[in-house]
């Protein structure tokens, strides 16, 4: 085999933020196989320090604007740990609630807009709406769904208003009196139901679709939230998962020793590793951890597109975010019961007790986020810290191309099949690199 | 009536403010017989060497490294438009303008790597020449069509409001954040998005940028003597998405 290939994708399309690939291949021998981050810094971090607690959710939203409810709900979750709030279990469910609606939001971005294409084999979502009316149609209802659910309990979707620390700041949809507040969410309730028929169909759409997702299997360590209440999502603690099923357990305020940041050389980001060199966190992981815990709905859907956990291919990260979708529909009518069974509350948002330090984690659609943060006794922020899934998932795909590159090229696929198949990969783990807290820079290789 | 071809573009940005325009549901499919998407790296694996009519930009000029890239866009366009705080201002990235140690803060050692070399957080407008702006940190959905609407049909002037959120704050007849031991940078905020922030029970941040003459030091009496902030804080105040507009920048 001797054969020459000499991929540079710069700036990839379709995914959230900058990232190149760069393979060379001389006479068959792999001289090059990078998967680089050049996204520009933007120093958040930095930017809390001195500001007040309750700005800095705020501002930490800000860090990526399709997961800014994550980023809000983590950034929440580490401040009232530092200042010591137990939130009621009111805002618990809502919260709950508007992190199922980011996770559906995205998810559908994602399944629909970024990896659709590739497998109905156009070059983006544009060219299918004379070809594929319908199916863009769909899209974009669903993700205005998302949108409107999401905004109901934040008040916004792209940075929330009403998700401030201790509570919220107002009552679902804006209400003025808890009577109103309710009726929202029984109206919410009704829209999710409303919405089976397009999941169903995009079910139909993704086993036909299923064939062309490429078989290719790459065991690794799987992290993400395990949570006694429901499937890891909002809150829990660290879960992990090794190959051979071996399963641990780490507390949120000890996250350092998960992520174990450090910076390679020829590379871009931070990576972080735990138990092997790379450990991947994204709605694979999460399915391979809790499957279990999965709504029977979202199970009935798990079965229908052959997919059987522990899943060890990367490329099946876009099925297990649609698995995800479907059970954050039927979750979210369940709290809403829960909400309305206790009867909905106007409460005022619980003040600090302490002034401290403090960490807090959740899942964002593209895996699992830590915040941690330290204020004075004045509460103003004396250290920031934000690890995003993004950078903990750089060193998998990285490892992810040291085993499928030598595999296309023993399949004498063409370079521009090649290009195509990492491509999908990268896309596949929905990379949110615009979340540039933690990023370095490359150099090229001319 | 040929379709107005439009490119986006992001630069430092977190991309909210496209992601914005996903939201619209199927509507957007009526946008879509105006406008022709010729490149959205995001959504499009499509890029264009025809002259594009309306160019998006999202982002802060926060690398000397990009003004490249703008000049090459701002040859390819007709008309630019800067839409989102960062694009208009710099946003919320501008918040570490006024310090220095941003990047040890961040990168410990490896800040002295060269590539890391970041300047102030910029208005898009101090590398190329901006035509219009939609600001907000989101944008509002609604203003963005107006726009756009407004640029199908040729207009050559796009209104943003000079008077503050204050005005579109109690025309909704919101409870003021003042009466509700709080405080707010409405008085000195650009109008134009409805006051949303109030109204959900958090103060204005001024996303919007501050509105022409605004009278900084009436503003941090304010927040000091109504809204019972510290000194410091009040001082520092403005800095979150106006830190470009301040007197002292
Ligand atoms: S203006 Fe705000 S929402 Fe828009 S890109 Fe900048 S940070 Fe994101
Ligand atoms: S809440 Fe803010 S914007 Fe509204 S009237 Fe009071 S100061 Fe002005
Ligand atoms: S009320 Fe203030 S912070 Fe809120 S959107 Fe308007 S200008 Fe921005």
């Amino acid at each position: 085999m001797s054969k020459n290939v000499n991929i540079n994708v710069h700036h990839l399309t379709r995914v959230e933020g900058h990232g190149n690939i760069v393979v060379n291949v001389t006479d068959g021998s792999i001289e090059q196989c990078q998967w680089q981050v050049p996204e520009s810094p933007r120093f958040f971090e930095a930017m809390v320090r001195g500001r007040h607690y309750s700005e800095v959710a705020r501002i930490t939203s800000r860090i990526c604007g399709i997961c800014s409810v994550g980023h809000t709900l983590a950034s929440l979750k580490a401040t009232e740990c530092a200042l010591g709030i137990k939130v009621s279990k009111q805002t618990d469910r809502l919260r709950r609630i508007l992190k199922h609606a980011e996770n559906f939001d995205s998810h559908v971005l994602h399944v629909y807009f970024l990896v659709a294409p590739d497998l109905l084999g156009a070059p983006s979502v544009f060219p299918l709406v004379p070809t594929h009316g319908d199916v863009v149609k769909r899209a974009l209802r669903m993700k205005r769904l998302g949108h409107e659910w999401g905004s109901l309990i934040g008040g916004r979707t792209t940075h929330p208003t009403r998700a401030v620390v201790g509570g919220f700041s107002s009552l679902p949809g804006g209400a003025r009196t808890v009577r109103e507040g309710e009726a929202n969410l029984r109206e919410l309730k009704e829209k999710l139901l409303g919405c089976v028929p397009d999941a169903v169909e995009t079910f139909k759409l993704l086993g036909d679709l299923a064939a062309n997702i490429p078989a290719f299997d790459r065991p690794t360590e799987y992290i993400g939230l395990v949570d006694d209440v429901e499937y890891g999502l909002y809150d829990g603690q660290v879960g992990t998962l090794m190959p051979d099923g071996t399963r641990e357990i780490i507390d949120v305020q000890d996250y350092r020793s998960v992520t174990n940041e450090y910076v390679v050389d020829q590379s871009t980001a931070k990576y972080c590793k735990h138990n092997l060199d790379s450990y991947a966190a994204c709605a694979l992981a999460r399915v391979n951890l809790n499957y279990d815990m999965l709504h029977p709905e979202a199970k009935k859907i798990a079965e229908g597109l052959g997919f059987a956990a522990p899943c060890f291919n990367p490329y099946m990260n876009s099925v297990a975010q649609f698995i995800e979708a479907v059970h954050s529909v039927y979750m979210t009518v369940q709290f809403i019961d829960e909400v309305l069974a206790d009867g909905l509350k106007d409460e005022k948002p619980v003040e600090p007790t302490k002034f401290g330090k403090g960490a807090g984690a959740t899942e964002v659609p593209r895996g699992i986020l830590f915040h941690e943060y330290a204020y004075d006794d004045e509460g103003f922020c004396t250290m920031g810290n934000c690890i995003i899934p993004t950078g903990q998932n750089h060193a998998n795909i990285q490892g992810d191309f040291d085993k499928l590159v030598p595999e296309l090229l023993a399949a004498d696929k063409s370079e521009k099949e090649m290009e195509l198949a990492l491509e999908m990969l990268v896309r596949a783990y929905d990379p949110c690199i615009s979340c540039s807290t933690h990023y370095l820079d490359v150099t090229f290789k001319k | 009536m040929a379709k107005v071809k439009c490119a986006w573009f992001d630069f430092t940005s977190c991309e909210g403010c496209q992601i914005e325009l996903t939201n619209f549901g199927e509507p957007f499919v009526e946008l879509l017989e105006h406008v022709e998407p010729v490149e959205f790296r995001e959504a499009m694996s499509e890029k264009t060497e025809e002259q594009i009519d309306v160019a998006f930009i999202e982002g802060s000029f926060s690398r000397e490294a990009d003004r490249r890239r703008l000049e090459q866009i701002r040859a390819r366009a007709s008309i630019v438009v800067a839409y989102g705080a960062c694009a208009v201002s710099g946003g919320v990235n501008a918040m570490k303008n006024h310090t220095s140690d941003y990047a040890e803060e961040v990168y410990g050692e490896d800040a002295k790597r060269p590539h890391l070399a970041s300047q102030k957080a910029l208005p898009i407008a101090e590398a190329i020449k901006v035509d219009f702006i939609i600001p907000g940190c989101p944008i509002d959905k609604a203003e963005f069509v107006r726009v756009v609407e407004q640029l199908v049909h040729g207009t050559t002037k796009v209104y943003v409001p000079s008077y503050p959120v204050c005005v579109e704050c109690k025309r909704r007849e919101t409870l003021c954040r003042y009466d509700d031991n709080d405080h707010c940078l409405g008085p000195i905020a650009r109008a134009g998005c409805d006051a949303p922030c109030p109204a959900d029970g958090i103060p204005c941040e001024a996303c919007r940028g501050m509105i022409d003459n605004p009278n900084e030091a009436a503003m941090e009496k304010v927040l000091v003597e109504n809204g019972k902030l510290p000194e410091r804080w009040a001082k520092d105040k403005t800095r979150m998405f106006t830190a470009n507009h301040r007197g002292d920048a």
